[in-house]
């Protein structure tokens, strides 16, 4: 298997299949990790992570955290309430200020897209890590989306998934999509109109689905968006009751994806929206499987990133 | 580098060598009581499921094997770009009061050694641990030493032993590169 040589990881597009798969490998091999009683082992020791969360996050930042710790690193959170942001301090200046002090990876959420790019420009001596760059990717989520699905059915090729929801500010469909057409699963997207970019077929192996019935027919996995009421500016859904009618997971047309189909969704879970607290707590939800994925995945990211070629 | 090979013992040396490890390590420790087989990976841990065999057969009851991957663990991590793949650690079964057998193929520098007895610390407090080897080359860069040796084997720096395996994993020869 090809070595995995990047320094950064801002987007799955940017990682080929073989990466993708190293990542998967490494990640499912430091799980055993996770279910000792001494969770820890030395590899990152002497290495410092900066968390920089721009947006709100609980589950990714606390994983973050929780995987560099778990590789010894030392982990440090700066969220922008805290910080100078605040006061008027731009992204460049900020990373520079950061720089000084000399971390060896920046792990970052911002709302501007692609803001990982210009981080990385600036800061070459450092890893940078996307943890969610505002409708472009997020590609921690979309490895342990991978991971999950990989347990579950053993491969990634030919495996159908449906992707439901708000496609357009999505980062986390995009992520997926970029990543699962590259080990050759077939994608099936639904959502309302207003939440569907133009061109989303350009991808890959990737259909626009008319109806919702038409992308969970027969498919492997389910993977249900949340509406990102934050994100869409203007309201692009009359309300959330007609959206979840066309466009919620409920137990009714959860019976048109293939019978073992497993259920996914990034969290924070609308219930009742998205999905019916009957399907986020039955069988089928992998749900918090993905949570636990999250951490193995992200060891897997840092310890990676830490032996990539800096410039 | 590997301009000359010799093969310095044959299939059948390696089983000998490690059917008498097999007894010697019924013999320190007065049966298979406690005891569990750990080998590193890789080479190591196919030569941990031959001992196992091997054990099982002499005294009649079924060995305990696991096997660790050191990867996590070396002292040159940082020096290594790009970073070695992971392999996967099996140990599920606690170490507590365990004698451990550590297996490795080749014993070198000894700083593979100490990687892997880390890592078995952190699995949890084993009474004892011992370590059986099939070649020790010498050179150590650590105070360490092996209890069991299937065979010594005076080399220079420049020189590479390798035991090599088939498909199924079974050693069928050690080549000494020069």
């Amino acid at each position: 298997m090809a070595e995995f040589k990047h320094k950064d990881i801002i987007a799955l597009r940017d990682l080929t299949k073989e990466d993708i798969e190293r990542l998967l490998t490494t990640a499912e091999n430091m799980r055993e990790i996770n279910s000792r009683d001494i969770k820890k082992v030395p590899t990152l020791r002497g290495k410092t992570i900066i968390n920089l969360f721009y947006e709100s996050s609980t589950r990714t930042r606390t994983s973050f955290e929780i995987a560099g710790k778990r590789l010894s690193a030392d982990t440090v959170n700066i969220t922008p309430s805290s910080s100078s942001a605040t006061k008027g301090e731009t992204l460049a200046d900020t990373a520079l200020n950061l720089l000084a002090m000399k971390p060896d990876i920046i792990v970052m959420r911002h709302a501007v897209s692609g803001s990982h790019y210009f981080l990385s420009k600036k800061l070459p001596g450092c890893s940078i890590i996307n943890a969610g760059d505002g409708t472009h990717e997020h590609p921690s989520q979309g490895l342990l989306d991978m991971l999950t699905m990989k347990d579950r059915f053993g491969k990634l090729d030919g495996l159908k998934v449906a992707i439901i929801g708000d496609i357009t500010h999505s980062r986390v469909a995009r992520s997926n999509i970029q990543g699962l057409t590259k080990l050759g699963s077939q994608i099936f997207l639904a959502g309302p109109p207003t939440m569907m970019p133009p061109g989303v077929e350009l991808l890959g192996n990737v259909t626009v689905c008319g109806t919702m019935k038409e992308a969970i027919q027969d498919a492997d996995v389910v993977m249900m968006l949340r509406i990102q009421q934050e994100r869409q500016g203007k309201t692009l859904m009359p309300n959330a009751r007609e959206y979840s009618r066309y466009f919620g997971l409920n137990p009714e047309n959860i019976k048109l994806a293939k019978p073992d189909a497993i259920v996914m969704h990034p969290g924070p879970i609308n219930r009742g929206v998205e999905m019916s607290s009957y399907v986020v707590d039955g069988d089928q939800s992998h749900v918090l499987k993905q949570v636990e994925n999250g951490v193995a995945v992200r060891m897997a990211m840092l310890y990676h990133v830490c032996g990539g070629e800096l410039e | 580098m590997a301009d000359e090979k010799t093969v310095i013992m044959d299939g059948a040396g390696v089983k000998r060598a490690l059917t008498r490890i097999s007894h010697e390590i019924l013999e320190r420790n007065k049966g298979l009581t406690n005891v569990v087989l750990i080998g590193i990976r890789s080479g190591g841990a196919f030569l941990a499921t031959e001992i196992g065999t091997t054990l099982a057969l002499i005294e009649g009851e079924k060995a305990t094997v696991g096997a660790v991957d050191i990867t996590l663990y070396r002292d040159d991590v940082s020096g290594q770009m790009p970073h070695l793949p992971v392999g996967k650690t099996e140990i599920p079964f606690s170490l507590e009061g365990k004698k451990v057998i550590l297996v490795d193929d080749v014993l070198f520098t000894g700083r593979t050694i100490r990687a892997a007895m880390d890592a078995l610390m952190d699995h949890g407090r084993p009474d004892s641990i011992q370590l059986a080897v099939l070649i020790d080359r010498g050179h150590r860069e650590l105070p360490i030493r092996a209890d069991f040796v299937g065979r010594n084997v005076p080399t220079s720096l420049r020189e590479n032993v390798q035991v090599i395996f088939d498909s199924a994993n079974t050693p069928v020869e050690v080549i000494l590169e020069k």
